[in-house]
């Protein structure tokens, strides 16, 4: 796999904040790589340096082989751009955004199916001005996918949605890399980058502090699983801790909740609910998310 | 080239569907007529030499519309659109800033110069004002001043840090002017004190060009307020270049 955006040692201030302390990632052709933090982590100066639209106080970028604050048009024919804040004017129509765009490219897809992809084709007489939030985002990714670009950058792409409307822009997103594009992308959702992502960098105060698949960074924390059965009030509680996986119980009401680790967890109490008769149906299992991985590197939430 | 023509006509798309600005480009100047020709009025007058008021007039209008579109359309126009983010997304494609900018001139002007042309047909029609003139001589004079004040805006605009401010400072800048420059009011009826302070308005140097290329003068005649206005289109799109801000 070729590297289509390499990171070393970047470092940006405003003022005295160091809003990017160091980072250092690369991301391969076809892959989805997230960079995941709170608001104010740098992720979004990141990306922008990346872009070529901030300057690095220091640092080494390239993307596609060129220094994007140097490269300029060359490599703004090659990339699409999804801003986390922009605007278009209020009375320009869809079709008439992407048509104005296309002329700023030297290669440029077909409006119409683009649209259509996008589900917006219905509203390409539309001025910008008319759309809902969802709508707006859409024609912004519209443009972003408008030069048939190698590299996607997608700042902060589902924020501000309904659950609904986030949906369907992840699949959007994995369209994209369907099609063999590299993505990059920001976000403060954490189910969005487990879901999404092939890799994730967390990001804190301007630095990576992880990096890796999201699987392999919920393994890392080796942390417990919950196991939540109905029990009827009126039944004994099981013995299970003679299992070797469980570690302990919990009787909360018309709740039990095992808690232990190990690939077997799951399957021997089960059984033994099973044995003892006391299986309704009704249990739910709860494990580590990124949001705990984040927990547990930064020693905060990520939403505060 | 395809991207400058098809910004150029986007503009000028979104001017005509923009009430405000169609307002303050075509609407204004024809109200200007108007108004002031239902008031004075254009007798023929001794003291005129022989031409009417609204004869004398229309070049002050002219300077009007220039000075609305330059200090207060593309003032307003450019600190809005990179206060809502509207630049930075033209920024994050190949678009070069040159081209940008070069759109918005363009259809600026054009706009300009159909508001021009609307109120010179309204008021021959109906007030059957006379143009004694060359008409390429004051189509370049118009030009000259319609640039000169644009690059005005473009500086007012990189220097205000929010669009309201801007909005108030292209105002501030603007509404005296109209009245001192002898674009509205005829600066021979203005105190010594006003006189001397028009000097140092650059829609004064606008007004008096065009009155002289309206009634027949040379450019040479009026070197000096041409050259005023080639130095501070000069400067102006010099510090707008530097100090321009996409967001």
């Amino acid at each position: 796999m070729s590297t289509v955006v390499s990171v070393h040692q970047l470092h940006k201030a405003y003022g005295p904040v160091k809003a990017v302390d160091g980072i250092e990632f690369q991301v391969s052709q076809g892959e989805i790589l997230g960079l995941v933090g709170p608001n104010g982590a740098g992720k979004t100066t990141t990306l922008e340096c990346i872009e070529g639209l901030r300057q690095p106080d220091s640092g080494t970028l390239r993307v596609l082989g060129m220094d994007p604050w140097l490269a300029g048009p060359a490599l703004k024919q090659r990339i699409g751009v999804q801003l986390q804040t922009s605007a278009l004017p209020l009375r320009l129509k869809v079709a008439e955004t992407l048509d104005l765009f296309a002329s700023f490219y030297q290669r440029s897809l077909p409006a119409l199916p683009l649209l259509e992809q996008l589900g917006i084709a219905d509203k390409r007489d539309a001025a910008f001005g008319q759309l809902s939030g969802g709508q707006k985002q859409r024609l912004f990714i519209a443009l972003a996918l408008l030069n048939d670009p190698e590299v996607v950058f997608l700042d902060e792409l589902t924020t501000g949605l309904d659950p609904q409307a986030r949906r369907a822009m992840w699949d959007l997103v994995l369209d994209i890399r369907r099609q063999g594009k590299t993505v990059l992308l920001t976000t403060h959702y954490m189910e969005e980058a487990e879901r999404l992502c092939d890799r994730v960098a967390i990001v804190d105060h301007g630095r990576i502090v992880a990096l890796d698949s999201p699987a392999a960074l919920i393994r890392s924390l080796s942390a417990e699983k919950r196991l939540i059965f109905a029990l009827p009030v009126s039944a004994a509680a099981p013995s299970l801790t003679h299992l070797p996986e469980v570690s302990r119980i919990e009787r909360n009401g018309d709740q039990l909740i095992v808690y232990g680790q190990g690939d077997h967890l799951i399957n021997n109490v089960v059984f033994a609910l099973d044995q003892a008769g006391l299986l309704t149906g009704d249990l739910r299992i709860e494990q580590a998310t990124l949001e705990d991985v984040f927990l547990a590197l930064t020693g905060r939430k990520m939403r505060e | 080239m395809k991207s400058l023509l098809k910004l150029t006509v986007t503009n000028l798309r979104l001017y005509l569907r923009e009430p405000i600005t169609a307002f303050f480009i075509i609407g204004f100047p024809v109200m200007l007529v108007l108004i002031f020709g239902a008031i004075f009025g254009n007798q023929p007058s001794q003291l005129l030499g022989g031409r009417g008021s609204m004869d004398i007039s229309m070049p002050g209008y002219t300077a009007l519309i220039l000075g609305t579109v330059g200090l207060l359309t593309v003032t307003i126009n450019t600190s809005s659109y990179r206060e809502a983010g509207i630049l930075r997304r033209f920024r994050a494609t190949p678009l070069s800033p040159l081209v940008y900018l070069t759109a918005d001139v363009l259809s600026n002007q054009l706009m300009t110069l159909i508001g021009m042309l609307c109120m010179v047909i309204i008021a021959r029609l109906l007030f059957h004002t006379h143009f004694e003139g060359n008409a390429l001589s004051v189509l370049l004079g118009v030009i000259l001043g319609g640039l000169s004040m644009s690059s005005l805006g473009y500086v007012i605009a990189s220097l205000a840090p929010t669009a309201r401010m801007a909005q108030v400072v292209g105002m501030v800048l603007f509404y005296p002017m109209m009245f001192i420059s002898g674009a509205a009011y005829p600066s021979e009826l203005l105190p010594a004190s006003l006189k001397r302070v028009a000097e140092w308005l650059p829609l004064t140097y606008v007004t008096r060009l065009l009155r002289g290329l309206w009634f027949g003068g040379t450019w040479s005649e009026y070197r000096t307020e041409a050259l005023v206005l080639v130095a501070i289109l000069a400067v102006a799109t010099l510090v707008a270049t530097r100090i321009f801000r996409w967001e």
